[in-house]
């Protein structure tokens, strides 16, 4: 039953009988740490945002769980089409936060070279496929290269996520339709964390759930508590599992909630309700994953304040460090376009780098979104 | 060195291709047992396998979503949409994904893949089967256009699409698929490169820009003007984008007097830039106005399909209207 709700973790940290997937008490603590330091990580890109010195940020508290527990489940060679409410989960997946503050500053040394907004990051290294904003468009890329690694041979998988908006999108309609019929090793997974902006969950659909929709699409559906780190990591195995083997796709739905607002640029509080807020408070992942540590006799204070302050630290000298760096050189706008670059774009080039020299450019870096 | 049409070099070099290269497939509507509703890709199912040229669900976002992902990962996809009319659905993936891998991504991503898609009109295919909408995709940074007009360089541009590191939109223009001629295609792998135009028949008087089948329309109007001892310059763009600026400026400085022939609606059709740069950069040279010569600003009709497409005595006219200002 698709409405079943799959969770290791009981609410107060307690491991449900015979359900622990077998992890390594280093890589629990591992995990704990992750889901910290994405929290500091969303907590430094807001405070950036609000003290002018980036223009946009878009947090993902409340979600640190599903993020971290997908990323530790997948391997290296995995390819991931992230959504744009991921941090944790390139982090997990080993980014280097000091890169991801160099895509959020766009400067000199983003690996996007300044030319996407705040939070669309591109990291090759990890196999983490540049972000788009429009919604559900890398759904059907990533079914994509899952059948590029299907027709070589390869036993790697994709892994794409959407929210519940995104679910409403046709790139996810015909992702999975396409993955289904080509029994594609791909992982579609919703972080339904009940909120599109200011449009709730019942307004995307008449579903009584989004892993139901599975079964039209003729793969399986799960359902998992996407604020239980443990039940996310054992789903995401399992469907890794599955498309290894060539069994083809998975639906795993997290649910999960958007603590904070959608952006910098919203205010949560003229469409929801302080209330359902609060519930959710009392849910919230990374308290229960800390009960569950101690639980096991794998916290205490030390840890803790290791983890904490040791995210603080190296964010805000990492955050430093990406303000300092500057921004791209005018040239740089006209490279990449095409691999090599078309003489009449080199004519355009050469009149603005000519212009910008001469000082007669009168255009200032506003550097904010104005929303 | 066999004779071919323009449909048979699309499946000459689509075979050359997936013989040279593993990382080859097509995929589209229709594309495998039954070779395309053109039969463009007739026989390569039977010869490569289903597991290189293979039928897709009803739905174009899918195909290039798709063939984005298998592009990125390394493959070198081909995907067919069936009439460029249906290419909408799939808008978004090529101008804002597709187009913008490369670009986005500081070059971490990359697409390397060739849309092809039959395009304009004169088969009485009607609004939904006719349209030559080039200059959408014109107006995307990070995609290159291409559009052949004979068999020989239907080989050769589609096998340097297939090679090129970007993403091309390969539009075919179906109306001569079969007809006007067989011309002799050079056998294995054979490239003519992207971004430089072709004169088609040299002249002194006038210059008539042009591409896709209306070349064809504007040398039969330049055989006419012949008889009135009035000499064209006929210019195949090939390539629309890139654009060859400098073949553009040459035939105008040659000529001094220009019409250009397109069939899409000619307000904000690419006739439009080709204007505006000639005005920008050689007015000085120019005897007459520029003249366009185009579809009309109404959905391609059904019926009057032959009075809507430009034909060689409108594009007389315009020719005499600028050699006569």
């Amino acid at each position: 039953m698709p409405t079943d709700v799959q969770s290791v973790l009981q609410p107060d940290g307690k491991v449900k009988n015979g359900m622990l997937p077998d992890l390594t008490d280093d890589r629990l603590r591992e995990m704990y740490r992750l889901m910290v330091l994405t929290r500091a990580f969303d907590d430094r890109g807001m405070n950036l945002q609000r003290q002018g010195r980036i223009g946009f940020y878009l947090p993902s508290r409340g979600e640190e769980a599903l993020q971290v527990g997908c990323a530790l489940a997948l391997e290296p060679d995995d390819w991931s089409f992230p959504s744009y409410r991921m941090p944790g989960f390139a982090l997990a997946r080993g980014v280097d936060p000091a890169m991801m503050l160099n895509q959020i500053f766009g400067n000199a040394a983003d690996t996007c070279r300044g030319r996407q907004m705040p939070v669309h990051y591109s990291f090759r290294e990890q196999n983490f496929v540049s972000i788009s904003s429009p919604i559900g468009t890398h759904i059907p890329q990533a079914v994509g290269a899952a059948m590029a690694m299907k027709y070589r041979g390869e036993k790697s998988v994709a892994i794409t996520f959407m929210g519940d908006g995104g679910t409403s999108s046709d790139g996810f309609h015909v992702g999975l339709n396409f993955g289904a019929v080509y029994e594609a090793p791909v992982i579609f997974f919703c972080n339904n964390n009940q909120w599109a902006i200011s449009v709730p969950f019942e307004k995307q659909t008449r579903a009584e759930s989004v892993a139901i929709k599975a079964k039209a699409y003729g793969m399986p559906g799960v359902r998992v508590d996407g604020n239980d780190a443990l039940a996310v990591y054992a789903a995401v195995k399992d469907a890794g599992s599955r498309a290894r083997n060539g069994k083809g796709p998975t639906l795993i739905e997290a649910l999960t909630f958007r603590m904070g607002p959608h952006s910098s640029s919203d205010d949560p509080s003229r469409y929801r309700p302080d209330e359902v807020v609060e519930q959710w408070q009392k849910k919230d992942p990374i308290l229960r994953f800390r009960e569950f540590l101690t639980g096991k006799n794998l916290w205490d204070e030390e840890f803790e304040t290791e983890c904490q302050e040791g995210s603080k630290a190296l964010l805000y000298a990492a955050a430093k460090e990406a303000e300092k760096a500057g921004p791209p050189a005018v040239e740089t706008m006209f490279e990449g376009v095409y691999r090599e670059i078309p003489p009449e774009l080199a004519l355009q080039r050469d009149g603005l780098v000519g212009l910008a020299k001469s000082g007669q450019l009168t255009g200032k870096d506003e550097g904010y979104f104005p929303l | 060195m066999a004779t071919s049409t323009i449909l048979g070099a699309v499946n000459d070099a689509l075979k050359t291709a997936l013989a040279k290269d593993d990382r080859v497939v097509i995929l589209g509507e229709d594309v495998g047992k039954t070779g395309g509703v053109f039969r463009a890709t007739d026989g390569l199912q039977a010869e490569f396998s289903e597991r290189r040229v293979f039928d897709t669900p009803l739905a174009e976002g899918g195909i290039i979503g798709t063939a984005i992902g298998m592009a990125l990962y390394g493959l070198r996809p081909i995907p067919e949409i069936q009439f460029l009319d249906f290419i909408y659905p799939a808008f978004d993936q090529v101008v804002s994904e597709a187009a913008k891998f490369r670009y986005r991504s500081g070059g971490e991503y990359t697409c390397p893949m060739v849309i092809r898609a039959p395009c304009g009109g004169g088969i009485k295919g009607g609004h939904y089967h006719s349209q030559s909408s080039e200059a959408y995709f014109a107006h995307t940074p990070g995609l290159k256009i291409v559009m052949p007009t004979t068999p020989a360089d239907t080989k050769g541009l589609l096998l340097s699409a297939i090679e090129d590191e970007d993403p091309v939109l390969f539009l075919e223009p179906k109306r001569i698929y079969h007809k006007k001629f067989k011309e002799e295609v050079p056998d294995g792998w054979y490239t003519v490169p992207l971004g430089k135009a072709a004169v088609r028949n040299e002249g002194t008087d006038v210059s008539v820009i042009s591409w896709g089948a209306m070349v064809h329309v504007a040398l039969e109007a330049a055989k006419k003007a012949r008889e009135k001892d009035i000499s064209v310059e006929v210019l195949d763009l090939r390539s629309i984008s890139p654009l060859d600026v400098a073949a553009v400026l040459e035939t105008v400085r040659n000529t001094g007097r220009v019409v250009i022939a397109y069939e899409a609606p000619r307000t904000g059709g690419f006739g439009a830039e080709i204007a505006a740069i000639i005005a920008e950069r050689a007015i000085e040279v120019l005897e007459a106005p520029i003249a366009r010569v185009a579809g009309f600003d109404t959905p391609f009709p059904y019926t009057l399909e032959h009075v809507y497409l430009p034909d060689a005595g409108r594009i007389l006219n315009a020719i005499d209207h600028v050699v006569n200002f």
